[in-house]
């Protein structure tokens, strides 16, 4: 069994790695702690079919030709349900000549989920996340110059206006370098919502959040308010208005942009996949 | 509610983005079959407003963003980063500069 299973040790890296405290216990499987924490380098692809199964306890593996993927902590990689197995394996099956861990963002989400690099629970999950809304992107204004001011207002505003009525809170903005006072309330809220999520879920949720430097935007995207092409636009504004004024670099405002929008939509999606409970509800057919 | 586009074009955007992973082939993948079903099982005829459908109209509409800022960032890697570090000679050859050739500068001195 053991010889079956594929250990995919040096490259694939977890969505969120604090490097202290995950390095004593990656060390004693792997050895080789340098050639683990670089996500940016490649391995050859040593597979050709990529096919998912179904274990006895319903959830989803992935075969690479007749051998079972394995997290990089050694475990076995399965997933809740059958998108997200098929997400995965497309990635994994995307792959060309050389393994690019880099752009397998579902796979290293679920990585992180399964191993959970940062031994930490739901509730420091949940800790960590709301951490941001105290420096949220839409709640930090400029003054100067005019332009700008005005694109923050009209961009900005109605995503507040939205969350602060959708979860009937207070947060506001500020052109204070220290930030707006976020009311205890209002935290609280957020964490007794964040409370029904699952441990998948948060895993994600918090992945979007420090991609977009923002909860706002991270709830627009997570309650369907906005698209993934929406939230990424409204976290670059400042970085927008910049190219708007200064022109476009292709190297690194493009390269910057779709690698956001990668991310994010696959934070998005794994939040998606792993909090959602399918049921098919038929019509009933009338006579 | 966000600005989504037809259930048909984001159907069709992420058939396309798994031909331009796959080639001819796309067919047999596992995705293809899968999202054509996923598709064809969310259709709904005469419902006034389906909640579920907005879901999955969401949700496949961020997988589309994922597969295709996927491809146009690893295109731009290619391009751009895919070489590795530059030598001292390039980076110096990227602002119109050249490295000295001739020893006995600074640094050379015995």
């Amino acid at each position: 069994m053991l010889r079956n299973l594929v250990r995919l040790c040096n490259p694939t890296s977890y969505a969120v790695l604090k490097r202290q405290e995950g390095q004593a216990r990656r060390s004693h499987f792997l050895g080789n702690i340098k050639a683990y924490s670089t996500a940016a380098s490649e391995r050859r692809k040593f597979y050709q079919d990529v096919s998912i199964a179904q274990g006895e306890d319903g959830l989803f593996e992935i075969n690479l030709d007749r051998k079972k993927l394995k997290t990089p902590g050694g475990k076995l990689f399965t997933v809740p349900n059958e998108a997200m197995a098929i997400a995965v394996a497309t990635e994994w099956d995307a792959q060309k000549d050389t393994l690019k861990f880099y752009s397998m963002h579902l796979t290293t989400l679920c990585n992180t989920a399964l191993d959970n690099p940062t031994h930490r629970d739901n509730d420091q999950i949940i800790r960590g996340a709301l951490k941001f809304l105290e420096t949220d992107t839409v709640c930090y204004r400029v003054e100067d110059p005019p332009e700008m001011v005005e694109l923050q207002k009209n961009e900005w505003d109605p995503v507040l206006d939205w969350i602060e009525k959708r979860y009937n809170v207070a947060i506001g903005s500020s052109y204070n370098i220290l930030g707006p006072q976020i009311p205890n309330k209002t935290k609280d809220t957020f964490r007794q919502h964040l409370g029904s999520y699952n441990f998948w879920a948060l895993t994600g949720l918090e992945f979007v959040i420090t991609q977009l430097k923002s909860v706002v935007l991270a709830f627009g995207l997570i309650d369907r308010h906005l698209t993934v092409e929406q939230a990424v636009l409204l976290s670059r504004l400042e970085e927008e208005y910049q190219i708007q004024r200064w022109g476009n670099v292709e190297w690194a405002h493009d390269y910057d942009m779709y690698e956001l929008r990668a991310r994010t939509a696959a934070g998005a999606l794994f939040v998606h996949l792993s909090s959602e409970s399918s049921t098919v509800k038929r019509k009933l057919l009338q006579d | 509610m966000a600005a989504l586009t037809t259930p048909l074009r984001v159907c069709r955007g992420i058939l396309k983005e798994i031909r331009a992973v796959k080639g001819q082939e796309y067919k047999q993948t596992l995705a293809y079959n899968y999202v054509l079903d996923q598709f064809r099982k969310n259709q709904v005829s005469s419902e006034r407003y389906c909640r579920a459908q907005e879901e999955a109209l969401h949700t496949s509409h961020s997988y589309l963003c994922l597969l295709t800022s996927t491809r146009l960032h690893l295109a731009l890697h290619k391009v751009y980063h895919g070489k590795g570090e530059r030598k001292p000679e390039e980076v110096a050859g990227l602002v119109g500069l050249r490295l000295p050739t001739q020893p006995g500068g600074k640094g050379w001195e015995k």
